[in-house]
């Protein structure tokens, strides 16, 4: 049915030119890194040695006096402003409990001042004459012990705060909780043939975006602040930077150019306050680029959780409960730690809707360890690995193949589950009924291209030491944040019937500029290359909350689909105007406007008279849209692991995701979101890990050291659409960039314990913990 | 010091500091295709071709290169008329925020060399050094294959 409402698309569904693709393959579009300036001050920020500390003094004389050094801002400098980091909409869910500098540092990497010199060197070893003294704290570096009686405040000062309604106990380092639950839980599990429970947690990772967080801000010839930077969320930007420094929003631009990569880490006001007081306390433009070890160290992270997973169900596999509690750590900050924990939930819970009863209880500490944020998955990736292998486990006790196990429990077109009203972001979320799930789908196809039915003849592929194993696992996301989340866009046409297509929309390196332009293009029924896309620059785009909750494609591309419509009606208008015909009477061709008896006037043609002829005006339009659901995406994983049982190494052999979106608009492009999500799994179900010292600093804080995926680790990955049509979307679409990265820890996971028996409940799957549990069954 | 390079074929001079890193010369002498990741010689973002090899620019000395032939992506082709490995980025769709593929196109140039018509697991240990965190990889061994295969005179 899907292909039968694309079938005559002409620019969706085609892997059109990439528009910015050839300018960046040549080196020729510009980053942050890239603008330089007249006069420019380079920016470093004096960082916390400490996890937990009080700042009683700082003497900056001796840097200031360095020669070169302009400035030194401490926190004497600034106003006291409580505030958020959290890139999100206002008011944010997230507690006010962050200062642009503080008398307090709360974790190792923490910001204690910031100085600007004249190059990168002074402004570093300025740095180094700046003499703080601390009063050390002691560190709650156990997220478990976190609320103890008697353990440390890390948020002790008396005005963080939350600005609506939301759980907040900072004096016992609660920065948020979330419960609900329906459905009579203990009956059900009395009711159920098996239960099964367990604790996992999944662990502490770095989006690690190539482009590190950069940003250069001056003062224009006007007084107003211009801020260029790596951002998801310039919007944000500028209304969280006019918050911490006192200033109207008008009095600010902020412009972001091409940025090297996300994932989430950029959807955090991180850099831009500093860089912006400097500015203004320097009167010159100034630069801030952060190392790769602040990026580890004092940018955000995936939140780690402890999760306790519980799952009765019948004999013949049908689920009756679930019980989830979810001990989450966000850090010293509390950036998106509600609406995190919420989404562990919420994109997780209605997958299952078989249940007919569900408890989820969130609890989010604060500890002196590196922050949580928006990290791609949010919530969803560490919950999925306790849920998905809970019900590896139930499928493997009741002798189920565990795809049957999904195909019996899995949430089925026309239905909906209680979750999705339950639970939302900061608030109640919305209900929705499912319109476009393509699980099945994923699961045949899936299968087919992995080879499930003949996995048992490839068993004794490994032989020795080695033993092979297959796993796997089914996903749900979301698209956007319903009733919350707003795009906006606006076109005009040009004298050669080419369109500027503006957008807030923020292309974080996705490809959005290029799938929007292609959405606008289907519209109006002109080749992509009529469009010009312009995004994200807050003094001449409209507003979008920005690249984040897989929203871009289907919530601005909504948007631009609804401006693009207005737009086609003000063409038809001239069109029928200059043909003499009655409205009615004209409809779009190629670039041109027909009517019935096929006389047409081109589009050249329409743009020319209604700029310089008659009854003269600017074809144009803005339009915004905000959305009342939020369609997920579906996705099913497959994984071939060799154990060495050994050397504990697991090999991954062979990955399969097959992801339903609804339609691709650009495949090529959705196909790149899919298999760049799920390398970015693998790589943190195998091998990303924080190594902690005793007082919390963060012990490999380096490519050298912290191992993401390079090439040679990839395994045969094979990702394929499975196209459906959300009738919501623009053209049919839904989301795509988040749901792939949730697949792997389960997937692996469920793989590991295939082949040898033992379940590894903690990532990543290094050969250390295999061996170790490997060694404990033999001594059984 | 003075140093002579020759840069995507124009030989120049430059007056540097012993302490003066390759990467930062190139910047400010408006190479910018050449890209800074890590800074500490493990992301490959700043790889240049120094007398035809890939080498990592942030961890080299300008002195170092004294007297060499440097390849900055700006030399290998432009937008209107591109070497067939950036047109195979594209229409493979390799490219996503772009930041690591100047350093991956040079690692190519220098792998289809000594290998024309390298395996996929060839172009693999050739572009060991070079991240990506956007694309899983996939489609930039694809690029790489294509463009050997446009080089070598195929279609
Ligand atoms: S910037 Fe040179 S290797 Fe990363
Ligand atoms: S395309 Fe973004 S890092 Fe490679």
């Amino acid at each position: 049915m899907s292909e039968q409402k694309t079938a005559n698309f002409a620019q969706v569904g085609k892997s059109v030119q990439k528009i910015d693709g050839l300018a960046l393959a040549c080196g020729k579009d510009k980053f942050v890194e890239d603008y330089d300036m007249q006069n420019q001050l380079y920016l470093k920020v004096l960082r916390s040695p400490h996890a937990h500390a009080r700042i009683l003094s700082i003497d900056s004389s001796e840097a200031e006096a360095m020669e070169g050094v302009a400035a030194v801002l401490t926190h004497a400098d600034l106003p006291r402003v409580p505030h958020t980091t959290a890139g999100q909409g206002y008011p944010e869910p997230s507690p006010y409990d962050s200062h642009t500098l503080d008398n307090k540092v709360r974790y190792v990497g923490d910001r204690v001042a910031a100085i600007a010199a004249e190059t990168p060197e002074l402004a570093r070893e300025a740095a180094q004459k700046i003499k703080v003294e601390y009063e050390v704290l002691e560190p709650v570096l156990d997220p478990r012990k976190a609320t103890d009686e008697g353990a440390p405040v890390i948020h002790d000062e008396d005005d963080c705060k939350v600005i609506i309604p939301i759980p907040y106990e900072p004096e016992r380092n609660l920065a948020s909780a979330v419960e609900f639950s329906f459905g009579d839980l203990e009956e059900e599990f009395a009711k159920s043939d098996i239960i099964v429970e367990d604790e996992y947690e999944s662990h502490y990772a770095q989006h690690c975006p190539v482009e590190p967080h950069v940003c250069i801000s001056y003062i224009d010839s006007r007084g107003r602040v211009v801020i260029r930077t790596s951002t998801q969320v310039p919007f944000h930007v500028r209304r969280i930077v006019a918050q911490r420094l006192e200033l109207p929003e008008k009095k600010i631009r902020v412009i972001k150019p091409r940025i090297g990569g996300g994932f989430g880490a950029k959807q955090e006001v991180l850099v831009e306050d500093i860089v912006a007081a400097m500015a203004m306390k320097t009167g010159r433009p100034v630069k801030f680029l952060m190392t790769r070890e602040e990026e580890f160290v004092s940018s955000r992270t995936r939140h780690p959780q402890i999760i306790n997973v519980t799952i009765g169900a019948d004999s013949d596999g049908t689920i009756r409960a679930i019980n989830l509690d979810v001990l989450m750590n966000t850090g010293a900050y509390g950036g998106h730690a509600l609406t995190v924990v919420c989404n562990s939930g919420s994109k997780v819970l209605p997958l299952y809707n078989t249940a007919k009863a569900v408890k989820f209880n969130g609890k989010v500490v604060y500890t002196n360890l590196p922050v949580g944020g928006a990290y791609r998955g949010y919530g969803a990736t560490q919950t999925y690995f306790a849920v998905e292998s809970a019900l590896d486990e139930i499928a493997h006790r009741l002798d189920i193949d565990p795809v049957k196990l999904r195909e019996i429990n899995h949430i089925k077109n026309g239905e909906t589950s209680p979750v999705f009203a339950a639970l939302g972001e900061g608030k109640e979320g919305v209900e929705q009924t499912i319109e476009s799930c393509g699980l099945p789908q994923c699961l045949e196809q899936g299968k087919e291209a992995f080879g499930w039915d003949t996995r048992e003849e490839r068993r004794s592929l490994s032989s020795g030491s080695k033993r092979r194993g297959f796993g796997i696992c089914t996903l749900m996301q979301g698209s956007s944040i319903p009733e919350i989340d707003m795009a906006a866009a606006s076109i005009k046409m040009n004298e050669d019937g080419s369109f500027n297509l503006l957008m807030g929309a923020t292309d974080l390196g996705t490809g959005s500029d290029t799938v929007l332009s292609q959405i606008a293009a289907e519209t109006l029924n002109v080749p992509t290359e009529d469009i010009i896309p312009y995004s994200s620059d807050t003094d001449l785009t409209p507003f979008d909350v920005g690249a984040y909750a897989s929203s871009t494609t289907y919530l601005s591309g909504k948007a631009v689909d609804k401006c693009a419509g207005k737009v086609k009606q003000q063409i038809l208008k001239v069109g029928a105007e200059m043909l003499e015909v009655e409205l009615e009477d004209v409809s779009l061709g190629a670039k041109k406007v027909v009517d019935s008896s096929g006389n047409e006037v081109s589009y050249e043609e329409i743009a020319t008279y209604s700029l310089y002829e008659s009854n003269q005006h600017q074809i144009a339009a803005h339009d915004s849209s905000i959305s009342h659901k939020s369609p997920p995406p579906f996705s099913a994983h497959f994984a071939e692991v060799e154990v060495d049982t050994e050397t504990g190494k697991v090999e991954l052999i062979q990955y399969v995701n097959a992801t339903d979106c609804g339609t691709a608009i650009h495949p090529r492009l959705a196909e790149g979101q899919c298999e760049g999500a799920t390398v970015n799994g693998l790589s943190f179900a195998l091998t990303e890990e924080y190594q902690f010292s005793s007082r919390g600093k963060m012990l490999n804080a380096s490519f050298d050291s912290y191992n993401i995926y390079k090439m040679p680790d990839m395994p045969e990955l094979k990702c394929i659409l499975v196209p459906t049509y959300e009738e919501t979307g623009p053209y049919g679409a839904k989301s795509v960039s988040e749901i792939g990265i949730n697949g792997p820890l389960p997937a692996i996971g469920n793989a590991i314990f295939d082949a040898v028996g033992i379940r590894i409940k903690e990532g990543p799957f290094k050969p250390d913990k295999l061996l170790a549990e490997l060694e404990k069954t033999e001594a059984r | 010091m003075e140093i002579k390079l020759t840069i995507n074929g124009d030989s120049k001079k430059f007056e540097v500091d012993p302490s003066t890193r390759l990467i930062d010369l190139l910047r400010s002498a408006g190479y910018q295709g050449v890209k800074k990741g890590c800074d500490e010689g493990h992301c490959g973002s700043c790889t240049v071709l120094l007398d035809g090899q890939p080498i990592l620019s942030c961890i080299k000395f300008a002195a170092q290169a004294d007297g060499a032939e440097i390849t900055t992506i700006e030399g290998m082709g432009t937008v209107n008329d591109p070497h067939p490995l950036q047109q195979s980025f594209v229409d493979k769709g390799a490219v996503q925020c772009g930041f690591c593929i100047p350093g991956m196109i040079l690692s190519s140039k220098s792998l289809l060399e000594t290998h024309p018509d390298p395996t996929e697991d060839e172009i693999k240990r050739g572009l060991d050094g070079n991240y990506c965190r956007c694309t899983g990889y996939v489609k930039q061994i694809e690029a790489v294959q294509s463009a050997a295969q446009k080089m070598r005179g195929g279609i």
